[in-house]
């Protein structure tokens, strides 16, 4: 289990949970509407220069989320099953 | 007038905004951001279209009017995109609270067609769970089935209608005859619409209890299988490369600027000649007196004046909607984030910005897209330090009379290089200000980007040339109803009183400009400037490139536009020194020398308070780095 701002390029990983932090407690439903919703497949697309903001596939989308916004979501590795 | 009313008998004050339209049922278009819902708008109003904003915020607000094949007349509006019924910015609260029928001045729509994205329906579906709970007779749009069936997503229509209780019509927003179901619908009595009872429970659904019930739903149509969209993510590996992205997006910027500035230069001309011509036959017409000058030097030069850039304006667009169209803006977002960030604003903030350098009202107005009303604002007060066109006359003829044309290191030319510098003072200072607002106003608050990577799509000549058109009336008549009533008041204010009988010196030394222009120079003589430029100043205040045409007329000289600028070139190489010189140039890259952006700031951020603050801390500003400039040049010997 790791947070998605850690996770490695382009390997497919579960959401388990998404925790938004204490100051910004809105996140979570924010994430949740977004698709980041406990169960869906996430994979860290690309990063930006500097390595902030990230991009992340959910689902059939894409998304722009700093790091900040990707340690809310904690992640489990898809064994090498294709995407459910 | 009637806003005092609106507090206590809401229901008259709205009725009078509500009815743009002769009546006729309310249709919402609601939907995601990026599901071709603004698209499917236009193939439905076509050009009918009436863009303003909604009462009480600047959000735009798009209703076209439709006509049926068996005749009756629907007003369509386009609510702003939205994730959910959860709004996280001004532009998702007014979709919200149209919807719930709250929101000021809107009547609540008589019915509802979602637009949901065919190869997005997992998240697409949920917000139309959403919608239907809230008890308005709704319909399904099922959008971009050409591109879903293109990446082998099939979605059977009926079905889908069955799971969903609602009536499903398979649409193609880009294609003029890809809403022949949809009008059909629309001609439909509005029972064949299906809403469920309003939901006791409305805003207890959980967005997991929705995740699961869309779930199900794909899982029996056979579409719960992710399919990526594979060219995107090949483009997408240019694109958002830390070193080809940023190479690319550098290249677009360049080519967006010599585009605004190279290809723009034709048609500016024509339309100086125009006002000219138009300038010379009023004037012939009239007889010599205040209401010639009227009309020529104050009417037909202040519209003219505004309409010269319109040509950038509408490249500038151009640019802007095809790069918005195909899903590029947010990436240039995205690359461009983190050097953002370090003075406090996020990558949403560079398109506002970009669009300052060819005018600071389109700038502002973009602003609106930025959902961190800090962010928002601060945008907004670094805008005007953004080097905008009107500026360039002013440099144009300072640089030509001062810097002389050299080449330096063999490569650049002094000239340019002065007027490069010039541009990167603005830059600089307005990261410096965003630094400044940063210290003082973020308490370290985490802000959130959360910003969609829509897939790529090819701009269609239609939604460009309807956006295209709906920006230039809005800039005509914003920007044109202010100018022009400004530049007549500095007519009357430059020609009035009139001089004494027998007065040797110029007219405009003892009108009211004059006499304000000498209070002035109390102000102005500690950085360098003389009392003919302290005159010139007053009517700049209307639009910075008026100054030029003042200076002409505080010297005397009788030629307009152009010409002024050659003849007054040599003579205020002589009469001026250096150091005044450099003092002027430093002065117009702070000062807001526009009163049409201020009005435009005022308008955006909904009163005085943030206007004054503005023309306070850039009037500062300029004076100050005037002082420094001055006093350094003198004491270099320049004085």
């Amino acid at each position: 289990m790791t947070t998605l701002d850690r996770a490695a390029d382009f390997k497919p990983y579960r959401i388990a949970r998404v925790a938004a932090p204490d100051r910004a407690p809105e996140w979570r439903d924010w994430l949740h509407e977004l698709g980041f919703i406990p169960g869906e497949t996430v994979r860290l697309m690309a990063r930006a220069p500097g390595g902030d903001p990230l991009v992340i596939r959910v689902g059939s989308s894409t998304f722009a989320l700093r790091m900040a916004e990707a340690a809310c979501i904690q992640v489990a590795p898809l064994e090498d099953t294709p995407t459910a | 007038m009637s806003a005092c009313h609106d507090t206590r008998r809401p229901a008259a004050g709205q009725t009078a905004v509500v009815h743009v339209h002769l009546g006729g049922p309310l249709v919402a278009l609601v939907g995601n951001p990026n599901c071709g819902k603004t698209a499917l708008f236009n193939v439905l109003t076509g050009s009918r279209q009436k863009v303003a904003n909604y009462a009480g915020v600047t959000v735009e607000r798009k209703e076209g009017r439709y006509q049926t094949a068996g005749g009756k007349t629907l007003r369509i509006l386009d609510l702003p995109g939205t994730y959910s019924l959860n709004p996280r910015s001004p532009d998702e609260k007014v979709t919200v609270d149209v919807l719930m029928g709250r929101a000021r001045g809107e009547k609540r729509p008589d019915r509802v067609v979602c637009v949901v994205d065919a190869t997005n329906l997992r998240r697409n579906l949920r917000l139309v769970l959403a919608v239907k709970r809230l008890g308005i007779p709704c319909a399904v749009a099922l959008n971009m089935t050409d591109l879903a069936a293109r990446r082998g997503i099939h979605v059977d229509a009926d079905r889908l209608s069955r799971e969903l209780g609602l009536p499903v019509v398979k649409t193609v927003g880009v294609r003029k005859e890809g809403a022949t179901e949809l009008r059909a619908l629309l001609d439909a009595p509005a029972d064949h619409w299906r809403a469920d009872a309003p939901a006791a429970d409305e805003h207890t659904q959980s967005v997991e209890a929705d995740h699961d019930v869309v779930q199900r739903i794909l899982a029996g149509l056979g579409l719960d299988r992710h399919v990526p969209h594979t060219l995107s993510d090949r483009i997408d590996r240019v694109v958002l490369h830390p070193v080809f992205g940023m190479v690319l997006l550098i290249a677009v910027l360049f080519l967006m600027f010599q585009a605004v500035f190279a290809w723009a230069e034709a048609p500016m001309g024509w339309i100086e000649s125009a006002t000219a011509w138009a300038g010379e036959a009023v004037g012939a017409l009239l007889p010599a007196g205040w209401l010639q000058s009227l009309a020529v030097d104050g009417i037909i030069a202040g519209a003219g004046g505004v309409l010269v850039f319109l040509p950038q304006i509408l490249i500038l667009y151009f640019f802007i909607l095809v790069l918005e169209e195909s899903g590029y803006l947010p990436r240039a977002a995205f690359l461009l984030d983190r050097m953002m960030g370090s003075v406090g604003l996020s990558g949403r903030s560079f398109i506002p910005l970009l669009s300052s350098f060819a005018c600071a009202i389109p700038g502002i107005m973009a602003a609106r897209t930025i959902a961190n009303p800090r962010d928002r604002l601060v945008t907004v007060m670094i805008a005007p330090l953004m080097t905008c066109s009107a500026r360039l006359p002013v440099y144009a003829l300072l640089i030509g009379a001062f810097i002389p044309k050299r080449d330096v290191a063999g490569a650049f030319e002094l000239q340019g290089l002065v007027l490069f510098g010039l541009y990167i003072a603005g830059v600089i200072s307005a990261m410096g200000i965003a630094w400044l607002a940063k210290r003082f106003t973020t308490h370290g608050l985490p802000r959130p980007l959360m910003m969609e990577l829509p897939t790529y799509h090819w701009p269609t000549v239609r939604n460009v040339a309807i956006g295209l058109w709906q920006r230039a009336g809005i800039f005509v008549r914003r920007v044109g109803g202010i100018i022009l009533a400004l530049t007549v008041l500095m007519w009357f204010l430059a020609s009035f009183p009139a001089p004494p009988a027998g007065a040797t010196g110029p007219a405009i030394e003892y009108s009211l400009a004059g006499t304000l222009g000498r209070a002035l120079s109390v102000i102005f003589e500690p950085i360098g400037f003389n009392w003919q430029i302290s005159v010139a100043l007053v009517p700049g205040m209307a639009a910075r490139e008026v100054a030029v045409s003042a200076l002409g007329t505080v010297y005397a000289l009788s030629a307009t536009g152009d010409d002024t600028a050659l003849a007054l070139m040599p003579l205020i190489a002589h009469s001026w020194s250096l150091a005044t010189a450099l003092s002027l140039l430093t002065w117009f890259v702070f000062a807001p020398q526009c009163l049409s952006t201020l009005a435009t700031v005022k308008r955006e951020t909904g009163g005085w308070k943030w206007t004054l603050v503005m023309a306070a801390y850039l009037f500062g500003l300029a004076w100050i780095a005037c002082f420094i400039v001055y006093h350094l040049a003198v004491a270099a010997g320049w004085g």
